[in-house]
């Protein structure tokens, strides 16, 4: 029999069947347990013994109807914490009228983690290259937060506070992400820096979503991944283009700022410079894509 | 430790385990299906993928206690006795094995992608195997094998 070195570190396992059982056991066990949904990220962090074991591992898969992915006219998209990458890639609804959320997931890891990864943890996961974080920042998604106490919503762009940090506090669980409508007409363009096609993290990730009017840009959302401490939504770059008609100079004085305002880090995977060129660069060209759809 | 009822391959086992252990290491070690293979054992290579209801996952990111009650697939269960599957067939016709590694995972994600679609196209086949890994780089012929396997099990061309 083969021997395995990369075994998880010991734990006990809870499945609560539901939403109060699950924030009853982390008030309890709280700072000694983690939450997991689908697990593909926590899993790997344990195994290369990345982070502490938890004593106590909380499943939420046992929950019923968490999982879904459904639409309403005046409450636009609601996520439940264990809907599935796969399950908003194959929504229709997201397809139709959620186009940049689903290039983002499009975009993510392999078929085996989409089936399994949920949109929440890689949300909850606080990492700035999450590939959903840009695409919901320009969504201007909201998350409803629960903890035993009562629940609270807080602002996709409030939400991430620094590498792996979010406003997350002991005892809370991200319960929903709302997603409210964009403005009809509005595009969207994801474009990510990869080195291999598939199954790889972004080295930049921009989302824009843009409303062009007769050649006036009406609204301009840009979000930006991998180059800050954070997800982040790149605010002055919009001001230089809101209200502004589009043309050639404006776009690139746009994805100049974009550069500007982005804060990235040399690392393994790229240097900062090569980054904040990037930024320059998908952002122009994810603009011009956008109002030439 | 945990008991626990998993179904593997129409197959119901009662197990006592350590709620650590992972759905890749109860397979091999208790079921001594070894047909799964651990490669990066982080999600990363596919070679330890099964279904699980019918969808492809990393058997290596599963805790065995998630699979509690839930259908597992291995390789293992896919031939009729001596028969072997048509996309196991097509992989021995068709070069699609080199070292052999990371055959197992690639046909079960073959399965669940035929399962969906019937006849995919070259791209969909990709996108279909984009989470396993062949380091022998012999991926040409694995399409090939898909593509085949798909023609001989009924889809159009």
């Amino acid at each position: 029999m083969v021997t395995f070195y990369r075994r998880l570190p010991r734990f006990e396992y809870l499945a609560p069947k539901t939403m109060g059982e699950a924030l009853s056991l982390l008030a309890r066990y709280k700072g000694r347990a983690r939450v997991i949904a689908g697990g593909t990220d926590l899993l790997p962090k344990l195994k290369r013994r990345e982070i502490k074991a938890p004593p106590y591992i909380i499943d939420l898969k046992g929950i019923r109807n968490l999982d879904y992915v459904k639409y309403g006219k005046r409450s636009g998209l609601s996520l439940g914490a264990l809907a599935t990458i796969h399950a908003v890639e194959s929504s229709p609804i997201v397809q139709e009228k959620f186009s940049i959320l689903f290039q983002a997931v499009e975009s993510m890891a392999s078929p085996q983690i989409r089936n399994r990864g949920t949109i929440a943890g890689n949300i909850c996961n606080g990492v700035p290259s999450a590939d959903t974080a840009p695409a919901l920042l320009t969504l201007e998604a909201k998350l409803k937060l629960m903890s035993k106490r009562g629940e609270r919503i807080v602002k996709m762009e409030d939400f991430f506070i620094g590498p792996n940090k979010t406003v997350l506090v002991g005892g809370e669980i991200l319960r929903e992400i709302q997603v409210p409508d964009l403005p009809p007409d509005s595009r969207g363009r994801y474009l990510k820096l990869t080195p291999r096609s598939s199954m790889d993290l972004a080295i930049v990730g921009v989302a824009v979503v843009i409303l062009p009017e007769d050649g006036i840009c009406k609204e301009i959302r840009i979000g930006l991944g991998a180059v800050a401490p954070t997800p982040m939504r790149a605010k002055k770059a919009e001001d230089v283009l809101k209200g502004q008609r589009l043309s050639e100079e404006i776009i690139e004085k746009a994805a100049q700022t974009a550069a500007e305002e982005s804060r990235p880090i040399d690392d393994h995977r790229a240097p900062a410079k090569y980054r904040r060129e990037m930024v320059k660069i998908l952002s122009s060209r994810a603009i011009n894509q956008a109002i030439s759809t | 430790m945990k008991q626990i009822t998993l179904i593997v391959n129409g197959k119901s086992y009662e197990l006592s385990i350590q709620p650590w252990r992972t759905l890749l290491e109860v397979i091999r070690e208790d079921l001594k299906l070894t047909g799964t293979k651990e490669g990066c054992g982080l999600g990363e290579c596919g070679a330890c993928t099964v279904l699980l209801d019918g969808k492809t996952v990393n058997s290596c990111l599963v805790l065995a206690a998630e699979a509690e009650g839930r259908q597992i697939a291995t390789i293992e269960g896919l031939a009729d006795g001596d028969k072997l599957h048509p996309i196991q067939q097509a992989f021995v016709d068709h070069g699609g094995v080199q070292c052999g590694f990371c055959t197992s995972g690639m046909i079960m994600s073959a399965k669940a992608l035929l399962d969906q679609i019937s006849s995919p196209t070259e791209e969909e086949i990709r996108r279909g195997i984009a989470g396993n890994f062949c380091r022998c780089t012999g991926y040409t012929k694995i399409i090939d094998s898909i593509g085949a396997a798909a023609k001989s099990m009924g889809g159009k061309e």
